[in-house]
C-alpha cells in the first residue's frame, strides 16, 4: 500500500463527507440564503477534494480530472452569484431581521 | 480496502443527493427550487465521476463534464428568468 493510495483514499473520503454535508445543508437550513451558502461552498470544496483524490488513485486520468476541477472552480461561483442576484428581487425571500441592505436603493455594489 | 472506501463514499454522496432532491420536491418558491437544483446537479456530477472510477471507464468523465456544463447554463437561464430578463 503506497503513500499515493493512502492519500487518495483519504481525500476521496473527505470529499464524500463534504458532499453529504452539502446535501444535508440544502435540506435542513432554514432560509434560502443559508441553503445557497451550503449548496455552493461545501459542494465546491467536496468536488475538488474528490477529484484530486481520484487523480491520486488513478494517475493517467489526472489531466481530465484537473479540467473538470478548473471548470467547477470557474462556474460554481458565477452561477451562485447569478442566483443570489435573482433571489434578491423576490420580496418574500428577504428575512425579517435584516440590518443592512446595500442593494436597497437599486444601485449595484 | 480499495472497493470498501469507494462504495462507502458512493453511499454518502448518494445520500446527499437524495437529501437535496427532497428539498427540490418540497420547496415552496421558485428561487428555493433553483438553489436546490444547483446543488443537486453538482452532487450528481460527482456521482458520475466516482462511477467512472468504480467502472474503470474514462468516457464517463466526459459525460460528467458535459453534464456540469449543461447544469451551469440551466441555472444561469433560471436566474435570468427570475430577474425578469428572459
Amino acid at each position: 500500500m503506497s503513500i499515493l493510495s493512502v492519500t487518495g483514499h483519504a481525500l476521496v473520503l473527505i470529499g464524500g463527507v463534504f458532499l453529504f454535508i452539502s446535501g444535508l445543508g440544502i435540506l435542513r437550513m432554514p432560509d434560502v440564503w443559508n441553503r445557497m451558502h451550503a449548496g455552493t461552498k461545501a459542494t465546491t470544496l467536496g468536488s475538488l477534494t474528490l477529484l484530486i483524490g481520484l487523480g491520486c488513485l488513478r494517475p493517467p486520468w489526472f489531466p481530465k480530472l484537473i479540467i473538470i476541477g478548473l471548470f467547477i472552480i470557474l462556474t460554481n461561483p458565477v452561477s451562485s452569484h447569478a442566483l443570489a442576484r435573482a433571489v434578491r428581487n423576490v420580496p418574500e425571500e428577504m428575512p425579517d431581521n435584516l440590518i443592512c441592505d446595500d442593494m436597497e436603493d437599486g444601485h449595484d455594489t | 480496502m480499495h472497493s470498501t472506501i469507494s462504495f462507502v463514499v458512493f453511499g454518502l454522496i448518494g445520500l446527499g443527493f437524495i437529501l437535496a432532491f427532497i428539498r427540490l420536491l418540497i420547496a415552496r418558491t421558485v428561487a428555493d427550487r433553483a438553489v436546490a437544483l444547483d446543488g443537486a446537479t453538482l452532487i450528481s456530477a460527482n456521482i458520475m465521476v466516482l462511477m467512472a472510477f468504480l467502472m474503470g471507464r474514462s468516457m464517463l468523465l466526459d459525460v460528467a463534464l458535459v453534464y456540469a456544463l449543461l447544469s451551469f447554463l440551466g441555472v444561469l437561464a433560471i436566474a435570468r428568468y427570475l430577474e425578469g430578463g428572459l
